[in-house]
């Protein structure tokens, strides 16, 4: 018996956590909002900002102000960027949530990532 | 052998005046001198004072660099004018080097016109032929498809190839592709099976010089000048008296002795880059219009049968 009042409590824990989360979502536009956009620089062989945090359905805008060429290649393949030269810019728009790790693949130590809620 | 000799006392087609000739072109750059593994170096104004003996070679050949054909900036509006400078360099060598090798990036973004471009310029180098490995510039958007069917006919793999010549084995490695998030340059499982193989069979008094695009030691891993399986490639080498390896990439030149390893790197022949660590980036550096010269260059190495020795003289564009 103890133990199944310990079972039930954290349930109750856990639905009560779950709540919380879902009634509040500040600052977050609506999932399937199009209109959504974010930009992400990329300077000094760094992408700006190193986590930029969006909500799913939001397009997001890289753009190359270096000298050199980079791409934007996520790392489980979910999006690829072609060579952006100078001035050159690569989009791509997140339905689904999560963090999505990505990189430039010409120049592996640029690592950045997009949270999408 | 050279129009230069006049006097040939040792009777090593090499005299003295000739060799100083042949060195005065050489500018600021300095002279090093592998001896049984010990990397000597000299400035040139200290050439003089040595024995001409010590510099002269059985094997000539030249590395050149880094030409990013297609880069358009203010670090350099023109790099197809400095590569023909750097051409015209080695035409001027009163040895014609018996090949060249060329470490990477040919072009800037891989494109058609500017290996075409690039192929065009280097048709006027007075030498047998042009070896090829690629930068990472030369492989955007096609995994190096391109480059391979231009640049890398008859090699392995993403381009790997090795060739023996004068009894020193040559190997061109790609450290370019399949590069990992957070990583450095990568030789992979596949090409460092390969080069095991490779030296396998070799007499360990065999000379080798290994030659890439990315530094195969950690210059500044901060910028990604490094390669993370490099050791790995290393550890085949390790019974060899004599291995010189031969990098591009960083846009300058740099040097390490590790033991029987000699790490040399050369300069571009389109823009300087900075010193590690001294900019926000290693990007292109710009500098005084009457400055870049003397930050471009081309490499000159000498290998002397017997003498162990192999001499790399840097000398720049101005």
């Amino acid at each position: 018996m103890k133990n199944a009042r310990w079972i039930l409590g954290v349930v109750l824990t856990a639905v009560a956590a779950f709540a919380s989360i879902a009634v509040t979502q500040p600052g977050v536009a609506k999932a399937g909002d199009q209109s959504a956009a974010a930009e992400v620089k990329i300077d000094n062989f760094s992408f700006g900002p190193a986590s930029l945090t969006v909500a799913a359905g939001t397009t997001v805008t890289w753009k190359n102000n270096d000298d050199v060429p980079h791409t934007v290649v996520s790392d489980d393949k979910a999006f690829r960027s072609k060579a952006l030269d100078t001035d050159d810019k690569f989009s791509y728009t997140f339905t689904k949530p999560g963090t999505y790790n990505y990189f430039c693949s010409v120049h592996p130590k640029m690592i950045a990532k997009v949270v999408v809620q | 052998m050279s129009r230069f000799i006049e006097k040939n006392v040792e009777k090593d087609g090499v005299d003295r005046r000739g060799f100083l000739k042949c060195m005065a072109w050489a500018g600021t750059g300095a002279l090093c001198v592998m001896k049984g593994g010990v990397l000597k170096s000299f400035a040139l104004s200290d050439v003089m004072q040595h024995n001409v003996g010590d510099f002269k070679g059985d094997l000539s050949f030249v590395q050149i660099s880094d030409s990013h054909i297609g880069f358009n900036k203010a670090a350099n509006p023109d790099v197809t004018i400095t590569l023909r400078e750097a051409i015209a360099k080695v035409n001027a060598l009163p040895t014609p080097p018996s090949f060249v090798l060329h470490t990477g990036d040919l072009t800037h973004l891989s494109k058609p016109e500017e290996f075409d471009t690039l192929a065009e310029s280097l048709k006027s180098l007075k030498t047998e032929r042009i070896f090829y490995v690629p930068g990472e510039h030369d492989v955007l958007d096609d995994n190096g498809r391109m480059f391979r069917e231009r640049f890398g006919k008859g090699a392995m793999g993403d381009g790997w190839h090795s060739f023996d010549r004068n009894g020193i084995h040559f190997v061109g490695l790609v450290n370019v592709m399949n590069l990992k998030a957070g990583g450095l340059g990568s030789l992979g499982s596949e090409q460092l099976e390969w080069l095991e193989k490779d030296v396998s069979a070799l007499k360990s008094s065999t000379p080798i010089v290994v030659f890439a695009h990315i530094p195969l030691w950690a210059v500044y891993p901060q910028w990604g000048w490094g390669t993370d399986d490099s050791e790995q490639a290393l550890s085949y080498m390790k019974r060899f008296g004599s291995v010189t390896v031969l990098n591009g990439h960083i846009h300058q030149t740099m040097q390490k002795v590790e033991g029987n390893v000699t790490f040399h790197t050369a300069c571009s022949t389109a823009f300087p880059q900075p010193q590690p660590g001294q900019a926000d980036s290693p990007g292109p550096m710009k500098v005084p219009d009457d400055k870049l010269r003397g930050l471009l260059g081309i490499t000159d190495v000498n290998f002397v049968r017997g003498k162990h020795s192999l001499g790399i003289v840097d000398s720049t564009l101005a």
